[in-house]
């Protein structure tokens, strides 16, 4: 019988399946960091239960950490209480952590793939919904709460319900200056945020064949903001490449097995998906967002939607709370909203290509008066690339911020956070009322968006600067 | 778990949609490493407002909250659950789930009850209308009844057994040690495993 992607992968891993049980699935690799892990590692210990396999798992310093003076000890207690259960925990259990100052330290999303432990066809997880990241190699990747967190670590297992399957077919090619957050900024604005609940999208077209393993991590990344448990994207010769040389990729005596087997793991052309949704990339532009959920979105060349024109009630009084929340009238030209801080990372968009584009368009300029722009790299590793290519010389003469690595102005749980009030255009993945600070303002944006934006003051495009 | 078969009580109308986990509670709460006591975190920054819905002595001791559509949208913190709980609900009604959100409740006892958007919109009104209305969320019939008005749920019957029975997933799975063990010793030998290169 015909598959597709997502289909394979699962079946693939199931260890047991019973008439009226979930399926019991095997997880091939398990992301730990300190937020989500400490009651875990609590609970195993209270029943006396060991972690399974510690060599399928590993941990990282990412949501807590600060990025300036990184040399010191973290200054706010309750977070240097948790940054130290994480590395008593990694020892008590036998598991490998990359800690704050260590060459392979980062954002859990961003180092997975980069050491090569991310692979087509495996099932990943961790206790953080952007674990859907890694759906971009064709691995069946999804984040879980504390509880799963303790159940992978002492089982290697999840007892999951089969979910359904949805197609986002990006058909034709992207224009110049659309990137791939563009992209799924509008998927999401398109199909709303519950728009996926209860699916795995497979992402497939022209436009998504045609984004580098970069851009697919950035499309994959945001899927749960379209409310979908995970997003995939068939394995092909740009992920092939990708690996290949990574240090935990397969060697060359595997290689050519893993990749008959990788290229077998491609929807079948009969396949049906539950529920389908086809976009068409040419019309696709810079995308926005102006509200306090990722679906009120826009093109950078429209407007502030009026809440009187929707016909729901509900989506009215979102808008209108949305509205009152971001400080925003009805009508404003999007390019007419002014902001004081910009922020240039997280799992979405702080991997080396991101930092590229942002250089590309701030290279020669000066951050506008009265910004606060932020360049956060996603890892060490990438953090040192940079370097090596002098972007951090771009930015710092820009007169922007050059940090050190972490998930930093994304969430608000380290000392990078918005004052109330303020507002950024952030390339990272949430708007929520309060995600990078109380009180703070969030548009979502591009990197090449947000370099733009933090010239011109405003929110703005590479060409208007 | 504490098992849940039939809870009955006040319920508190949120009317919302896309209640994200960041508002159920803030980043901030999450830097804990003990597993109770998040009460104080639940929805902390909506509660500063005097008028917020929770702020309401009318409702004091409600166990059961009902909001709009897309409930438990975003972050996958399990904190969210664990602040309702230890609030006080059992479970909470709403249209649509984000789907961590209601994988993380059925885990720790929380009853996420999705009806229609009619149902919620007519169970949101009896709660505002009368905030002393009792309500009851019956797992065993699965259904929510609020006075004449009687609302089936769908909860697949594997969780439901477990809801009711209190039962943790992790030694249910360990039960199968020997199908889990036999599933590895054929997994492919160049999938990658994390010990240092």
């Amino acid at each position: 019988m015909a598959r597709t992607l997502a289909e394979k992968v699962w079946e693939a891993h199931v260890v047991r399946q019973a008439a009226g049980e979930p399926d019991l699935l095997y997880i091939d690799l398990h992301l730990i960091h300190e937020v989500t892990s400490p009651q875990a590692f609590d609970g195993l210990r209270l029943a006396g239960r060991p972690v399974r396999r510690p060599d399928l798992t590993i941990a990282t310093e990412d949501h807590n950490v600060p990025t300036a003076d990184i040399d010191r000890p973290i200054a706010d207690p309750v977070s240097r209480v948790q940054v130290e259960t994480l590395r008593k925990n990694c020892a008590d259990f036998g598991i490998r952590l990359h800690p704050l100052g260590d060459a392979q330290q980062g954002i859990v999303h961003v180092i997975g793939p980069q050491l090569g432990l991310t692979q087509p066809g495996m099932t990943v997880v961790c206790g953080d919904s952007h674990t859907s990241t890694h759906g971009a190699f064709g691995a069946l990747a999804f984040g879980i709460g504390t509880s799963e967190v303790e159940h992978v670590l002492a089982t290697q297992t999840l007892p999951l319900q089969r979910p359904k399957t949805m197609s986002v077919t990006v058909e034709g090619d992207l224009a110049a200056g659309v990137s791939a957050k563009d992209l799924v900024l509008a998927v999401i604005a398109q199909i709303g945020t519950g728009g996926g609940q209860g699916h795995v999208i497979e992402y497939r077209g022209a436009a998504i064949r045609g984004l580098s393993m970069e851009g697919r991590m950035t499309v994959c990344n945001m899927s749960i903001e379209a409310g979908a448990r995970a997003g995939m994207i068939a394995p092909d010769d740009t992920t092939f490449a990708y690996l290949q040389g990574k240090p935990h990729a397969p060697g060359d005596a595997d290689w050519d097995a893993a990749v008959d087997y990788w290229r077998s793991l491609a929807t079948d052309d009969d396949a049906a998906f539950d529920r389908e949704v086809v976009i068409d990339a040419t019309q696709l532009t810079p995308f926005v967002t102006w509200g306090t959920n990722p679906g009120q979105g826009v093109s950078l060349d429209g407007s502030v939607p009026d809440p009187s024109e929707y016909d729901d009630p509900l989506d009215r009084a979102a808008a209108e709370r949305a509205l009152a929340y971001m400080d925003l009238a009805p009508g404003t030209a999007v390019r007419d909203i002014t902001v004081d801080t910009v922020f240039i990372g997280s799992c979405t968009n702080g991997r080396i290509e991101d930092l590229r584009a942002a250089a590309q368009v701030m290279r020669g300029h000066a951050v506008a008066p009265g910004v606060r722009a932020l360049v956060v790299p996603g890892s060490v590793a990438v953090a040192r690339q940079a370097e090596a290519e002098g972007l951090d010389a771009v930015f710092t003469s820009a007169g922007a911020e050059w940090r050190q690595a972490g998930c930093s102005m994304c969430l608000g749980m380290n000392p990078d956070k918005l004052s109330p009030g303020q507002r950024s255009a952030s390339t990272s993945n949430r708007n929520f009322e309060g995600r990078q600070g109380p009180g703070g303002r969030t548009h979502l944006v591009s990197p090449a968006v947000a370099a733009a934006t933090a010239v011109a003051g405003h929110l703005a495009a590479p060409e208007d600067i | 778990m504490q098992p849940f078969t039939v809870v009955t009580g006040r319920a508190l109308p949120l009317r919302r949609s896309n209640v994200d986990t960041d508002q159920i509670i803030p980043a901030e709460y999450l830097k804990r490493v003990t597993r109770s006591g998040f009460e104080d975190g639940l929805f902390a920054a909506w509660r500063k407002d005097p008028d917020f819905v929770l702020n309401d002595p009318a409702y004091a001791g409600a166990s059961i909250l009902i909001a709009g559509p897309d409930f438990g949208t975003g972050s996958s913190r399990e904190h969210a659950v664990w602040a309702l709980q230890d609030y006080g609900f059992r479970a909470v009604i709403a249209p649509r789930f984000g789907d961590i959100f209601r994988g993380n409740a059925t885990k720790g006892g929380l009853v996420p009850v999705e009806v229609g958007a009619e149902a919620g919109e007519q169970l949101m009104g009896i709660a505002e209308s009368s905030p002393s209305a009792e309500i009851t969320v019956d797992l065993i019939e699965r259904v929510v009844r609020a006075g004449a008005l009687v609302v089936p749920f769908d909860l697949d019957d594997y969780t439901r057994w477990r809801l009711m029975e209190g039962l943790d997933d992790i030694g249910l799975s360990l039960r199968h040690a020997d199908e889990i063990a036999s599933f590895e010793a054929v997994r492919p030998a160049w999938l990658p495993t994390t010990s240092r290169t």
